[in-house]
C-alpha cells in the first residue's frame, strides 16, 4: 500500500501507555502498539470461540447462529462450555478487544496531540455493552441475564426483556435514550444537509462559507450553533443516546421489577392533585 | 461554549435528580425465575420484599373443626335445603359456619338468613349464595383444565368480604380529578388500574370476559391486509393482557414468547392454562353471574345497571396461583357435594 504523502507526519514515536517502544511500530498503514496486539489476540480468540459455538449448534445459518448465556441456575458461577461457558469467555474476549481498541485510540490520540474525545466516545459504547452483559447480570445475580450472541436471538432477547416490563416505552430512561437517538439523527441530517448544499453549489457558483451556513440556520430555526459547536452538540447527543440506553436497561430489573407504566404513578400521586 | 457545557450539566443533573428522587424505585437483590431456553429472556424478575407483602395477603385461613359425614342428612333435618341436602347435619352446619367466616364474618348468618326462620327465602343474598355454591362446584367439576385439582372455594374470591374486592362493572367513563376538561376519553387514555396504568382502553372486560369477542388480533401473514384487527381492537386486547399480568403478578413472558405472541408452539404451557381461564370466566359470568342481575338490589349494581362480574383478579389477587396454590378445597370436600341443578 502506497504511503500517502501526508501520512508520514502522522507516524509519531512515543505516547504509548504501556510497553514503551516495544510495540511502537506500524504494519503497513496500521499502528500496532501493545493494545493492537491485545486487540488482535482477543478478537481472534473470541471469533474462533464464536465459530466453535456455531459448530456445536444446530445451524450455520448466520441469522440463527446462537451462543446463549448460561441458565440462571448457574448464578454468577462459571458454566460448562457447551452450556453458556462459551458465552462467558466470548464476553471476556469482547470486553478485552473493545477495551484494547479504546486504549489504542488513546495512544494514537497522544501521538497526534489530540484530545481524548474519540476514545471517550467509544468508551460510552463499551460502557453500554458492559452494562448489558456484566453490570446488570451482576446486579441481578446471574450471568444468564446477559443477552445471547446471535442476530435473531439477541433481537428475541430485546423483545422479551421489553415485555418483562409490560411496555418498555414507558421506561423513562428509554424515553430519553430514544429521544437522543432521534435528535442525533435529526441534528446530523440538518448538519449534513447544510454542508452538502454549501459544498455543492450550482455550476458557475462558488462554494459557500460558514457565515452562509449560519445565516441559513438563523433564518430557518432562529439559531445557529456554529461550525465547531455542531460537532460538540453532535458528540453530546450521540453519547447521551448511548448513556441513557445503558441506564434504561440497568434500571429494568435491578431497580424496578414491575411494569414500566406503573412507574409513572408518582405523577398521579403528586400531592397537588392526588 | 461554557454555556453549552453548563446547560448540558444542568440538563443531566436535573433529569438525574428528577428520576432518582421520584417515588417507588426498588433495589437489588432480586429473584429471578427462568421460563424458556437460556438467554431468551423469558423470565420473571421479582422483588422478594414486595413479594412478601403480596404473599401475606394470600394466606389460607386455618382449618377448623372436621365434621362427621355420618348421621341424618341435612335435607331430613332442616327445611328448604335445596343444594346441600346430601350433606350430613354436622357437615351442613360446619359449612354454614365456614361460609360465614369466608364471606360475611362481620354480618354473620343474618347476611343471608332471616334469623327468626333460617329456611325462609326472600333475602337476595341467600339466592345469590345458593347460586354461588353451584357455581363453585361447577368450576371444580367442569373447569379442571384451569383450576386443576386445587379447585376453588368461596374464600378464593371472597377473602372475608361479602363482595369480593376484585370485581368489575361496565365502565365507559371514569370520574376524573378536576373534571373532564372537555376531553373525551373514548374509553381510553387515562392511567387506568385495570390495564396496568397504561393509556389502553380501560374496560376490556365487557367485550372479552362477559362478551365473547375474539381476543386474538395478530394476523397469520406478514403486513397488514384489509379485514384484519383494528388498532382499537388491538389496544383492547393489550389492555386485557395488562389485566392478566397485573392480576397474576407476572409479565408477558409468563405465557408468551414475545417474538411470536400468537404461536402456541413457542408459548410456555401457562398460556394454555390461561386460555382455559378465559373460557371459564366467560362461562362463569355468562351462566352464573349475569343471570343473577335482577336478583340484586340497585345499590349493588354498577353505573350501567350491570352486576359485579368476575375477571382474573377476582381469584388470583396478584399471584399466579390463587392463594399461592394452597390446596384449600381438600379440607372442605362438602363444597363439591353441592347439587348443580343444570
Amino acid at each position: 500500500m502506497a504511503l500517502l504523502n501526508f501520512e508520514r507526519k502522522y507516524r509519531v514515536r512515543g505516547g504509548t501507555l504501556i510497553g514503551g517502544d516495544l510495540f511502537d511500530f506500524w504494519v503497513g498503514p496500521f499502528y500496532v502498539g501493545f493494545f493492537g496486539v491485545t486487540t488482535v489476540f482477543f478478537s481472534v480468540l473470541g471469533t474462533l470461540l464464536i465459530l466453535w459455538g456455531a459448530a456445536l449448534g444446530p445451524t450455520w445459518n448466520p441469522w440463527t447462529i446462537n451462543i446463549a448465556p448460561p441458565d440462571l441456575s448457574y448464578g454468577l458461577a462459571l458454566a460448562p462450555m457447551r452450556e453458556g461457558g462459551l458465552w462467558q469467555i466470548i464476553t471476556i474476549c469482547a470486553i478485552g478487544a473493545f477495551g484494547s481498541w479504546a486504549l489504542r485510540q488513546v495512544e494514537i490520540s497522544r501521538k497526534l496531540g489530540m484530545g481524548l474525545h474519540i476514545p471517550f466516545a467509544f468508551s460510552v459504547a463499551i460502557f453500554a455493552y458492559i452494562t448489558l452483559v456484566v453490570i446488570r447480570p451482576l446486579l441481578l445475580g446471574a450471568w444468564g441475564h446477559g443477552f445471547p450472541y446471535g442476530i435473531f436471538s439477541h433481537l428475541d432477547w430485546v423483545s422479551n426483556v421489553g415485555y418483562q416490563y409490560l411496555h418498555f416505552h414507558y421506561n423513562p430512561a428509554h424515553m430519553l435514550a430514544v429521544s437522543f437517538f432521534f435528535i442525533t439523527t435529526f441534528a446530523l441530517s440538518l448538519h449534513g444537509g447544510v454542508i452538502l448544499s454549501a459544498c455543492n453549489p450550482k455550476p458557475g457558483e462558488t462554494v459557500r462559507n460558514a457565515e452562509h451556513e449560519n445565516t441559513f440556520f438563523r433564518d430557518f430555526i432562529s439559531y445557529s450553533i456554529g461550525a465547531l459547536g455542531i460537532h460538540r452538540l453532535g458528540l453530546f447527543l450521540a453519547l447521551s443516546a448511548g448513556f441513557w440506553s445503558a441506564v434504561c436497561i440497568v434500571i429494568s430489573g435491578p431497580f424496578w421489577t414491575r411494569g414500566w407504566p406503573e412507574w409513572w404513578n408518582w405523577w398521579l400521586d403528586l400531592p397537588i392533585w392526588r | 461554549m461554557n454555556i453549552v457545557y453548563w446547560a448540558a450539566a444542568a440538563l443531566f443533573g436535573g433529569l438525574g435528580a428528577f428520576m432518582v428522587f421520584t417515588a417507588g424505585w426498588e433495589f437489588p437483590p432480586m429473584e429471578a425465575e427462568q421460563i424458556g431456553y437460556r438467554g431468551v429472556a423469558m423470565e420473571q424478575v421479582t422483588n422478594p420484599r414486595i413479594l412478601e407483602k403480596i404473599e401475606a395477603r394470600n394466606q389460607v385461613p386455618e382449618v377448623g373443626y372436621q365434621p362427621e359425614p355420618g348421621g341424618p342428612r341435612a335435607s331430613e333435618v332442616y327445611e328448604n335445603v335445596q343444594v346441600l341436602g346430601d350433606l350430613s347435619e354436622d357437615q351442613f352446619n360446619t359449612l354454614m359456619v365456614n361460609i360465614t367466616q369466608w364471606v360475611s364474618p362481620d354480618e354473620g348468618c343474618a347476611y343471608c338468613h332471616n334469623e327468626e326462620n333460617m329456611a325462609e327465602e326472600g333475602m337476595y343474598t341467600k339466592t345469590v349464595a345458593r347460586r354461588m355454591l353451584q357455581m363453585n362446584a361447577a368450576i371444580n367439576k367442569e373447569w379442571q383444565d384451569h383450576v386443576k385439582d386445587t379447585g376453588v372455594t368461596c374464600y378464593t374470591c371472597h377473602r372475608g368480604q361479602p363482595v369480593p374486592s376484585e370485581v368489575w362493572f361496565r365502565n365507559s367513563s371514569p370520574v376524573m380529578a378536576g373534571g373532564r376538561l372537555g376531553v373525551e376519553t373514548l374509553g381510553q387514555n387515562v392511567a387506568a388500574t385495570p390495564v396496568g396504568y397504561t393509556s389502553l382502553p380501560f374496560d376490556p372486560f365487557s367485550d372479552y370476559l362477559s362478551g365473547t369477542d375474539p381476543i386474538r388480533v395478530i394476523p397469520e401473514h406478514a403486513l397488514a391486509r384489509p379485514g384484519g384487527a383494528s388498532i382499537q381492537q388491538t389496544e383492547k386486547t393489550y389492555g386485557l393482557m395488562m389485566h392478566f399480568s397485573g392480576s397474576l403478578g407476572v409479565n408477558c413472558t409468563y405465557c408468551h414468547n414475545s417474538r411470536a405472541f400468537v404461536g402456541w408452539s413457542q408459548s410456555p404451557p401457562a398460556r394454555a392454562t390461561a386460555w382455559y381461564g378465559i373460557q371459564m370466566v366467560r362461562d362463569v359470568n355468562g351462566k352464573y353471574i349475569v343471570p343473577l342481575t335482577p336478583v340484586f338490589p340497585a345499590n349493588r349494581l354498577g353505573p350501567h345497571g350491570d352486576v359485579a362480574k368476575v375477571n382474573c383478579a377476582t381469584c388470583h389477587q396478584g399471584v399466579n396461583k390463587p392463594l399461592l396454590g394452597a390446596q384449600m378445597l381438600k379440607d372442605y370436600p362438602e363444597l363439591n357435594a353441592v347439587k348443580v341443578s343444570d
